[in-house]
């Protein structure tokens, strides 16, 4: 193991010239890369295998639609169904450029307010596909029986989120997510009972197989009874999600784990823009160190919550004590034109920095209020709990606090993590045969998504995208060998697998899993959460490495391999985790601007906004891994805008 | 707080299992129950014992994961609200708590609370969806769909597939699950084409998995952490003899 100050001295390798996106104007990129993809014959499809790892949105979505394409799906998850998925938390909505509302919406400017939203770090070309495909998936979703709002007349009803002035996000009361999977979980269902998708429940990935320098299959423990074993395919798919759980306290679900796509990228998948995580500013504050999970309150509350903090420090009066004009209703202030519905980066920022200034509310001074009072005057009880009567109830469950009466109090938190695998425009990474879709890639989003866009896309990866271009890949390796448990590389791979997992159970040592994680996560949301600074991530990058050192020398884990052993699950995680910190800290490092979720504090304007720096830095930063500890090779992407010219994102 | 819990271990589901009685101190009433199994657990591992297994994922009432019986209650004493949305302060200080798993014929034991809840997804295999292959959807505004329509299919989509239902049943009937996705889906003009095929095979299904038959006991829908209501069963009901009269004629 190297030192840290070694680990930094990456060095840039080729940048990535070409990302396969189609020439020509930018509305007609996908219809030309459909037309020109290979097709595999109706009658050859059964005979092809694709897995897909993980059954959240993009994950359920990919395997019921290559299934019914007729090709052989091979689908794992880690929960015990694949209705559980961590996409079935999502709450309030799905954009999509319908223009129902007559307000002058289309694809164009949902196009517009995605690039812009993303502070000018996606690409066009997937950003226009994506902004297109929307208004496909809500028809298809319709069509499954998904139950969205519906006004009297019995259309569908739309709501706003935030960076946008147009009301374009459909929505199920505060459950959009559970509504949304449980349509792609029972078309994939459906698939099971005929045969198309061979289901492995409660089994995780642990490494992918490379063979030929193609994806060729994984490694996946069993966690009922431990079996570790290997599956093979012509192609993987990895649904797997983001890694927002590097911090610990975050709104992902326990077991949600980037080991699928680390494993990946320690086979060669580059990794795109680990730095950008999104931190939501509408979370409930935590109560405690026995934290566990924060949970998020939709976005959708800003269409008709007003936020604010009191004017003076240290104001200890109840809300309901403090009069109006000694109210600071920060947002509406500084941004007029899109005040509470400023985006997600722009509110969680702010949040901080009333709370820094020491006007936050609540213990510790860590909130601020986000108050129904008006809404409930304007619209009445009535109509404020159809709209959000499951997430007002959600809050009072989880804080014994009645916000129809008490303005809610909120406070940022790790939600979502626009970073993940580098892919190409087809949604492959850098190996073959390995694609990535939903959270677990990189693509779309730039450096912060904007509210209702993370749905959005994984369906439109899973639905529409994938299946077009993975069939063009199958159809360009027609004839590859099969590979066996006996070839050498899943040997190699499963016995890596085996070492791993005995090296963890053999420490016995003194400290839990829990503590380590908690750890390195509390490490990671001072030094690489909110504001970002030269000084702090040298100090985490540092640090990292001890920790790691730590847990070899002290994890304990009871019991053993074969058998369902949570604690282990766990451990295993934690070994990806400091790894992917690291990268993360390293890369918040090398880019030494502010954009989006990616704050740093040495490149502000001078009112305190993010300051991009576009001549250095409007690339993807795509990181190949050389080693444990050792330092990464930088590939760029050089990012170019024909159609939404960067500028200072202005929400004033 | 100071608790007592009284909880089931079990090995796995070929050994016998048995309630074993644990300490815990310095639990705060902000504490969710799941946090307050976390301590204990900590405490277990640093003792060198095998930490209790319990499923558990999002935490926040939605994924349906967790699904403990707490007193003999399925998700504990609060309504409308899932184990780990449960949270300290719904107990006194110095109480003890028993804590056991899903208790049902046709959800066996996987290992101390965690059971086996794959039938579910099978009875979801056997109708519970609507046939709309991707690509074949019309625009979604082409058929209007009456507000009071939308908001029964919604209601009884909420289902979190935990199965609450089925452990606070007497007979162990998932009637209340399935009966959830019939009226959803039955309710909503795209699923008519289906309408027959799906009451019948899901609880064809349903019986097949070995869960009871329904006897309107309704404790069912008591213990419903999303509050499916108890007339949806009466719903399937009809909606399974109408299938039957349609399938004899």
């Amino acid at each position: 193991m190297t030192a840290f100050s070694e680990y930094t001295a990456y060095t840039e390798g080729d940048p990535i010239a070409d990302a396969k996106a189609p020439s020509g104007a930018v509305q007609e990129r996908w219809d030309t890369r459909r037309f020109e993809a290979k097709l595999v014959n109706p009658a050859n499809r059964r005979r092809r295998k694709v897995i897909v790892v993980g059954t959240g949105l993009a994950g359920a979505s990919a395997g019921a639609t290559l299934a019914e394409a007729g090709y052989h799906v091979v689908q794992f998850c880690f929960q015990d169904s694949p209705r559980r998925a961590h996409s079935i938390a999502a709450q309030g909505g799905i954009n999509a450029a319908k223009n129902y509302r007559n307000d002058g919406d289309s694809v164009h400017r949902l196009f517009y307010d995605t690039v812009k939203g993303g502070d000018f770090r996606s690409r066009e070309s997937n950003v226009h596909r994506l902004a297109q495909i929307s208004v496909e998936i809500i028809d298809q979703c319709v069509a499954q029986g998904v139950p969205f709002a519906r006004e009297y007349g019995g259309l569908l009803d739309t709501r706003s989120f935030g960076g946008v002035q147009v009301s374009r996000t459909f929505y199920a009361r505060g459950q959009t997510g559970q509504q949304l999977l449980l349509g792609a979980y029972q078309a994939m269902m459906r698939q099971v009972a005929a045969g198309g998708i061979e289901l492995h429940p409660r089994t995780e990935m642990l490494d992918l197989i490379v063979v030929d320098g193609q994806a060729r299959g994984i490694v996946a423990r069993d966690l009922l009874t431990g079996a570790i074993d290997t599956h093979f395919a012509d192609a993987v798919v990895l649904a797997s999600g983001g890694y927002g759980n590097v911090y610990y306290l975050s709104t992902n679900a326990m077991n949600s784990n980037a080991t699928a796509i680390w494993r990946a990228h320690r086979k060669g998948a580059y990794f795109g823009n680990p730095c950008y995580t999104q931190i939501h500013p509408t979370c409930i504050p935590r109560t405690g160190d026995h934290q566990s999970k924060l949970t998020l309150m939709s976005e959708s509350l800003r269409n008709d919550g007003r936020i604010w903090v009191p004017k003076a420090k240290g104001d200890s009066r109840s809300p309901e004590a403090i009069p109006e004009d000694e109210r600071d209703y920060y947002l509406e202030r500084q941004y007029p034109s899109f005040g509470n519905l400023v985006p997600r980066d722009i509110a969680s920022r702010a949040a901080k920095n009333v709370c820094d200034e020491g006007r936050g509310v609540g213990p510790g001074g860590q909130g601020v209020y986000l108050d129904f009072g008006d809404a409930i005057k304007r619209l009445g009880r009535k109509a404020v709990e159809e709209k959000y009567g499951n997430l007002f109830e959600m809050y009072e469950r989880i804080t014994d606090e009645d916000p129809y009466r008490v303005p809610m109090r909120i406070y940022p938190a790790v939600h979502y993590t626009m970073g993940g695998l580098w892919v190409d425009y087809d949604l492959q990474t850098t190996i073959p045969g390995l694609f990535a879709v939903g959270e677990a890639n990189f693509s779309d989003h730039g450096a912060n998504r904007l509210g209702a866009s993370a749905l959005m896309q994984g369906l439109a990866d899973g639905y529409f995208v994938l299946p077009a271009t993975i069939s063009d890949y199958l159809a360009r390796t027609a004839g590859a060998e099969p590979v066996t448990a006996e070839h050498p590389a899943a040997v190699e791979a499963v016995r890596q697998t085996e070492e791993r997992l005995a090296a963890i159970l053999a420490v016995d040592g003194d400290r839990t899993p829990d503590s380590f994680h908690r750890e390195i996560g509390e490490l990671m949301w001072e030094l690489c959460g909110m504001a970002r600074d030269e000084s702090g991530l040298r100090k985490a990058l540092a640090r990292i490495p001890e920790i790691r050192e730590e847990f070899w020398a002290r994890i304990k884990v009871p019991g053993t391999g074969e058998e369902f052993n949570q604690s282990l699950e766990k451990a295993n995680r934690l070994v990806d985790y400091f790894e992917l910190a690291e990268l993360m800290c390293l890369d918040a490092l090398h880019r030494t601007e502010s954009c989006g979720g990616h704050f740093r504090v040495e490149s502000q304007t001078p009112d305190g906004e993010a300051a991009r720096k576009d001549e250095e830095f409007s690339y993807v930063a795509a990181w190949e891994y050389t080693g444990l500890g050792e330092p990464p090779v930088l590939h760029k992407e050089q990012l170019d805008f024909e159609y939404v010219h960067p500028a200072q994102r202005s929400y004033t | 707080m100071k608790l007592t819990l009284r909880i089931w271990r079990q090995e796995n589901a070929s050994q016998p299992g048995r309630m074993q009685p644990y300490e815990v101190d310095g639990i705060s009433r902000d504490m969710s129950f799941l946090e307050m199994l976390d301590v204990l657990n900590e405490q277990l591992i640093l003792a060198g014992q095998d930490p209790v297994a319990f499923d558990h994922d999002c935490r926040e009432g939605i994924c349906g994961a967790c699904s403990l019986m707490i007193d003999g209650q399925a998700h504990g004493p609060q309504k409308k609200t899932t184990t780990c949305q449960l949270h300290m302060r719904s107990f006194r200080d110095g109480a003890t708590i028993d804590v056991e798993p899903w208790r049902a014929a046709a959800f066996p034991v996987v290992k101390d609370l965690v059971v086996d809840r794959s039938a579910m997804d099978r009875v979801i295999q056997a109708g519970g969806y609507i046939t709309a292959p991707t690509g074949a959807a019309p625009e979604a505004h082409a058929a209007p769909i009456p507000k009071p329509a939308a908001d029964l299919a919604f209601e009884n989509a909420e289902c979190i597939g935990c199965g609450a239902c089925v452990a606070a049943c007497p007979n162990g009937s998932a009637s209340l699950f399935t009966a959830a996705k019939v009226n959803h889906l039955n309710t909503l003009p795209q699923g008519a084409p289906e309408r027959e095929t799906r009451v019948i095979g899901m609880l064809a299904q349903m019986d097949a998995e070995g869960f009871g038959g329904c006897t309107l006991t309704g404790e069912c829908a008591t213990a419903c952490p999303k509050g499916i209501p108890l007339a949806s069963i009466a719903t399937m009901n009809k909606e399974w003899l109408r299938a039957q009269r349609k399938a004899t004629r």
